[in-house]
């Protein structure tokens, strides 16, 4: 056994000890550390040191529930393993005295829990309640608060303890109750079951016909699999976890043609969004020639307000470099370059760090693990133009000219970088790759639909109450994310349109939130999977608003180089503007198509050709609200300013002057005894009197 | 692998081309046309515009003709209502970033993208008017550059990056404010420019003009105290028959000695002449070296004022190597102000001398030191490209048709085969070598067609036998192809090894003068070499076809100069060469 191998056989062996030690992980990701997880680390170093306990502090990176973070997992003894949410200095302390010196759980920030290191050695019971309702008024504090008097009253506190969670992995089940360590779920239940399921409880039976059968929806965390729980900057954790066992196999003989097969059968496709075959593109890469061959990680992400890649890269970075080694072992391709958006500071930093260490345990360099094969890997910072995403504009950048796009084909794989071979993976799909060569190719093509295989990492944003990232397996319907997943609505409107796929995707209208998730069905309805952006709209969003915001930003990270995209999207946005003034002409629609018309089908990259596809995919499902804002000159969600009538309300107003002395151009007029009201000529609808009304006597249509 | 055959359909009709010949130039050898904007045939598709799309039968999606290459099997469709009306789109678009100011615009009547909008019938401004107010630059004196106008087609850039490598333009900016500037968002006057023009030739619109100098040329014509003369270059005669129909190379020499006097020149000589003139300096200078100093060759030729202006600045360890004879047209007008008064009585303040050149930069060169005034008079009054020399003839509206030959005026006109082969790529070299021979050997070549040094490879190299010495020569034109030259000659010396060449010529435009950024659009190499043959058929039809045999030239010598670097001679003939400055700033 080469020595490298069986320094890693060590590690794992070294880590299994310690995994079953106490530990507490903060999750310290670019949105943990700005939601302060970095003084809630130091709190807990602090407090550790102080009690000279001997607790494992490490840090991770994200779970993706960035709306509650800091998120801090704790493992201690005889308690099940919980992640809290919305830590702070406030009370981060108190996981230490309350959590372990105590053994009682935070009741308000429990985010999700499991089995824990050692639940047969617990001290209570616990049960964890969680509204599964897509309703958007939770019941789990009542109920909670329920539970919680029903020990009182019963003096069971020793016995049991009740706390809500965020994560139940049941949805739709109305209130759901899950009780550790016995895992047995309730699901649907009624205030009057609480005293029966307490004293079951207690006694360690069950009520049957209470149970929950039909099984919980547990999400296979493939992409992720690593995020939140390994320290990014340790590569040991990484193999202690099971990392490089993929290389582990082309050492133990694996060929570049069973890598290819194994991706083949896997049946992924490319998540940057074009949705290419994988295999396919790594086989052309083999088959061409060449005397160097490349590979490129693809980490320029950059449409609003997706972040899965950044998280990946900053959570698990050695994922990414094993992907690529492994994309180079099955092309022959020696030279990686991870293109990165220099607005990743820290992604960058663990990246070199994860290379400088992958490069010291002889997992990076010449003959890896004593093999033929070598692979080295460079970090090149992009200068975040959006377009530089695009595979030739990425290359054009990484050879130092101006990141604009060259035409198709020839292809990268066969002509990319410097002329030669090279594979362009984006950082998603490369985190996939190890999982699927260690697991196999069928255990991957397992999860998701016939043409869509495995998961998918969407960044969730938008009206929805619980915003960060999700991976789902494909297939899983629009309804199930933005409701399960995503909480429901916060704003307590009705839901209008999902938007996935970033400025490249489209809107899809509520009537068709039980589409399932994959590539084909979303294209069907106009939209595309893209890289995984995935905003929900509710009444308040105007959709030829949504659609100037998705063009606008199309417009801006146009390189410039061909017509239709820089001249044709720049009129586009001109139209769409007017309209949203209310200056749109009778003929602005046919305008908006034949110019949408031209970029889809002229444009040299896909940034032009989907640049449209916002606008097209609102006009297709809300063309009724381009015709008001065109004809009626009105916005019925109430967004696009200047087509709004401010008008005052007399039942409401108290008279009170506030809005006409706030009127920065006296178009309010009236006295305190027989009220005010709004000229509509003088008025320029800038909202100030909206704004200052305590009465909501101002109204706004 | 190479030689592998496509076999495909394009506009129903079958074609069988090279593998990775492009769907736009496989349409061409079946005569289909695919109309185009960005695309240059010298340059590389930039795949800017979009307007040579086209579709694949059975595929909604559209390709680019320029840049796709076309593959076995492919059924190209090449005209349909869709496609025509995305392009007519595309057109409108570009219409709508750029002004409707043709009337008032130097490429009027011109104009690649006029005469689109000619063809697909635009009438109407369908999309609002988005101008964006850029400022112009003209501080070069030589080319100007109308940003506004530009519609980003990517020529000038390729041109000035790829074939010339001197990286004075670039596209600034991104998106819809991407504009063309020189690099670094300078003035053009302060950056590498060496005002080949080479931008200005390829431009397809007016975007980048030459610096336009005819109405001072008709002043002077108009002023009764100036005495106006005339030179030709070389490469004049064989282009300018193109802006009147002309079919391209037709060598136009006496017609249009005729027309000048027409239009009012007392004077009309020829920079041929001078170009024998040069010849015997320039060899005298190559047989100085090749005899007493052979390890200060390379001898340089410096006829071509972008070329010593990109020696300057990027090759300044190469000066001691270069010929410090004047370029023709600078002695010819030299001589103009000296011999020609001296001769004729004539007060050589009076004299206004023009040269129309294939070229923009010599519009730079007559006064890029003050040696450029030897005489204590400019050599060279203004200059004109023969652009501009056409604008000023159709103003005129003097038909060549009908216009008899007639002959230059001595003592500065009459000129033999060597000189005129001056105009093209490996002319110098040609001509130099003929009388170097002579001057070397006292025997005269046998063979005068030197023919390795002809053509259009971008690098050529010849040896001749002089008296049992092997003389290694060069030729290099389109800046970019120096640099190889000029980096084997530094690595001889870094190792101080024997130098690989005696004698380089270089001229910065492809194709030598013919080339020339001054000369009528739509450059391409067919044109070229076109141009180029109708100056080796005058050269053959030459009876005296070697600079030394030129009567006047040794009378020249014998009545004013005395002999070739004569003192005389090294003040009004000659000059130096300094570092200057990539940047200005």
């Amino acid at each position: 056994m080469h020595k490298s191998l069986k320094k890693i056989d060590e590690i794992r062996h070294c880590r299994k000890q310690d995994s079953l030690k106490e530990t507490i992980i903060v999750g310290m990701n670019s949105c943990g550390i700005a939601a302060g997880a970095r003084e809630v680390y130091n709190i807990l170093e602090e407090e550790i040191k102080k009690g000279g306990l001997d607790i494992v502090l490490k840090k991770s990176g994200c779970l993706g529930a960035c709306y509650a973070e800091p998120l801090v997992e704790v493992l201690a003894e005889g308690m099940p393993g919980i992640v809290y949410c919305n830590i702070d200095k406030s009370n981060a302390s108190k996981i230490i005295s309350r959590h372990f010196r105590s053994g009682e759980i935070l009741q308000n920030n429990v985010y999700s829990f499991s089995e824990g290191l050692s639940p047969k050695k617990n001290r209570r019971k616990f049960i964890f309640i969680k509204d599964t309702d897509c309703s958007s008024s939770d019941k789990e504090d009542e109920y909670t608060e329920l539970f919680l008097q029903e020990i009182i009253k019963t003096e069971s506190s020793s016995m049991v303890h009740a706390a809500k969670t965020e994560v139940i992995s049941l949805y739709n089940k109305g209130i759901a109750v899950k009780i550790w360590p016995d895992n047995i779920v309730y699901a649907g239940i009624k205030k009057t079951d609480i005293p029966r399921i307490l004293k079951k409880t207690v006694e360690g039976t069950q009520i049957d016909s209470l149970i929950h059968k039909a099984g919980t929806e547990k999400y296979p965390q493939i992409v992720m699999r690593n995020c939140g729980r390994v320290n990014p900057e340790d590569i040991e954790d990484y193999i202690g976890r099971g990392g490089y066992t993929a290389l582990e196999k082309v050492a133990g003989g694996m060929t570049g043609e069973e890598i290819i097969k194994e991706l083949k059968v896997s049946g992924i496709r490319g998540r940057g969004g074009g949705g290419y075959p994988t295999w396919q593109k790594w086989q052309f890469a083999r088959d061409a020639q060449g005397k160097t061959k490349y590979i490129i990680c693809n980490a320029d992400e950059g449409d609003p307000g997706a972040y899965m890649d950044r998280s990946v890269l900053e959570g698990d970075p050695h994922s990414i470099l094993e992907g690529m080694i492994l994309a180079g072992a099955a092309t022959g391709a020696t030279k990686g370059f991870v293109y990165i958006r220099a607005e990743y500071p820290l992604a960058i930093k663990r990246v070199y760090r994860a290379i400088e260490q992958a490069e010291k345990y002889g997992i990076l360099g010449k003959k890896i693990f004593g093999t033929h094969l070598n692979f080295d890997v460079e970090v090149r910072l992009g200068a975040g133009a959006f377009v530089c995403g695009e595979e030739t504009a990425l290359i054009a950048s990484i050879e130092g000219e101006r990141g604009t796009p060259r035409p198709r084909p020839p292809y990268p794989s066969v002509k990319g970088l410097w002329n030669n071979p090279t594979v362009i993976n984006n950082v998603e799909t490369l985190a996939n790759i190890p999982e699927i060569i260690a697991r196999g190719g069928k255990w991957f093509s397992s999860f998701g639909t016939k043409n869509s295989k495995g998961t998918k990492v969407f960044a969730l944003t938008g009206k929805v109450r619980n915003s960060g990232l999700v991976e789902v397996p494909m297939g899983i319907t629009l309804k199930e994310i933005v409701f399960n997943l995503g909480g429901g609505l916060g704003s307590g409107k009705k839901i209008k349109a999902v938007q996935t796929g970033g400025p490249s995707g489209g809107v899809i209208p509520v009537k068709h939130l039980d589409t399932p998730v994959d590539y084909d069905s979303l294209h069907k309805l106009g939209s595309i999977m893209g890289s995984g952006g995935m905003i929900v709209m509710d009444e308040d969003d105007c959709m030829v608003d949504v659609s100037k915001f998705y063009l606008r930003f199309c417009v801006d990270e146009s390189c410039g180089k061909c017509v239709p995209c820089r001249i044709g999207g720049f009129q586009l946005l001109d139209i769409l503007s007017r309209i949203t003034h209310g200056k749109g002409n009778d003929d602005d629609i046919e305008k908006i198509k034949r110019i949408s018309h031209t970029l889809i089908k002229a444009s040299l990259c896909g940034l032009g050709q989907t640049a449209p596809n916002p606008v097209i995919s609102t006009l297709n499902y809300f063309k009724e609200e381009y015709i008001e804002h065109i004809n009626k000159k009105k916005c019925r969600s109430g967004v696009c300013h200047e087509l709004l009538d401010y008008s005052i309300d007399q039942n409401p107003c108290r008279k009170c002057d506030l809005c006409a002395r706030t009127c920065p151009v006296g178009a309010i007029s009236g006295n305190r005894d027989e009220g005010y009201k709004i000229d509509p000529v003088k008025c320029i609808k800038c909202g100030e009197c909206f704004e200052v009304c305590k009465f909501g006597a101002v109204i706004k249509k | 692998m190479k030689n592998k055959k496509i076999k495909a359909k394009i506009a129903g009709i079958e074609v069988n081309v090279k593998e990775g010949t492009t769907i736009l130039e496989a349409a061409k050898t079946v005569h289909i046309g695919i109309p185009t904007l960005c695309k240059h045939a010298d340059l590389p598709p930039t795949a800017g515009c979009g307007i040579c799309v086209v579709k694949i039968k059975g595929s909604p999606k559209m390709l680019r003709a320029c840049c796709t290459p076309l593959e076995n099997g492919m059924d190209i469709i090449t005209q349909d209502p869709e496609l025509v009306e995305v392009r007519r789109t595309i057109l409108e678009l570009i219409l709508s970033n750029h002004p409707n100011d043709c009337l008032k615009c130097g490429r009027n009547n011109n104009c690649e993208l006029q005469t689109l909008a000619g063809d697909f019938g635009i009438r109407e401004d369908s999309f609002e008017k988005l101008l964006r107010n850029l400022p112009e630059d003209k501080s070069t004196k030589t080319i100007e550059l109308i940003p506004q106008k530009c519609i980003l087609c990517g020529r000038c850039t390729n041109v000035c990056q790829q074939i010339q490598d001197v990286w004075a333009l670039s596209f600034l900016e991104r998106g819809f404010y991407t504009r063309i500037s020189a690099t670094g968002d300078i003035e053009l006057a302060e950056s590498p420019c060496i005002k080949c023009g080479q931008c200005s030739a390829h431009c397809p619109t007016g975007a980048i003009f030459e610096y336009d100098e005819t109405q001072k040329v008709w002043d002077a014509l108009m002023d009764p105290d100036r005495f106006c003369v005339v030179q030709i270059a070389p490469a004049v005669r064989v282009g300018i028959g193109e802006e009147f129909g002309y079919p391209p190379g037709t060598n136009l020499t006496h017609k249009l000695y005729a027309m000048l006097k027409r239009i009012g020149f007392r004077g009309v000589f020829d920079t041929s002449f001078a170009a024998d003139v040069t010849i015997m300096e320039e060899a005298t200078e190559f047989k100085r070296k090749f005899e007493k100093d052979k390890k200060n060759l390379p001898l340089i030729t410096s006829c071509c004022p972008a070329w010593v202006d990109f020696m300057e600045k990027y090759y300044p360890d190469m000066i001691e190597h270069f010929s410090s004879c004047k370029s023709p047209h600078q002695i010819l007008g030299v001589l103009s102000k000296t011999y020609y008064a001296e001769k004729n009585g004539i007060d050589p303040s009076k004299i206004f001398m023009v040269s129309i050149m294939p070229c923009t930069s010599k519009k730079y060169e007559i006064t890029r030191s003050s040696e450029m005034s030897s005489s204590g008079y400019p050599d060279i009054d203004v200059v004109l490209t023969t652009r501009e020399l056409g604008r000023m003839i159709k103003q005129a509206d003097i038909r060549f048709k009908h216009l008899p030959g007639e002959d230059p005026d001595n003592i500065l006109g009459e000129y033999t085969g060597a000189g005129v082969i001056f105009g093209t790529t490996g002319g110098v070299m040609e001509a130099a070598l003929r009388t170097a021979y002579k001057m070397i050997t006292g025997e005269k070549l046998k063979d005068l067609e030197i023919k390795k040094v002809r053509g259009l490879k971008g690098i050529k190299e010849a040896t001749l036998d002089i008296k049992g010495t092997k003389v290694k020569a060069a030729i290099a034109h389109g800046m970019g192809n120096v640099g190889t030259v000029l980096e084997k000659i530094r690595e001889a010396k870094k190792a101080k090894k024997e130098t690989p060449y005696h004698f380089i010529e270089v001229m910065a435009c492809p194709g030598g003068c013919v080339g020339g950024g001054g000369q009528p659009y739509g450059v391409n190499n067919e044109l070229r070499q076109k141009r180029a043959a109708g100056l080796y058929s005058d050269d053959r039809g030459h009876k005296v076809r070697c600079s030394h045999d030129n009567p006047y030239v040794k009378e020249l010598y014998k009545k004013f100069l005395g002999k070739p670097l004569s003192e005389k001679a090294e003040k009004l003939l000659h000059n130096k060469y300094k570092k200057r400055p990539v940047y200005k700033r």
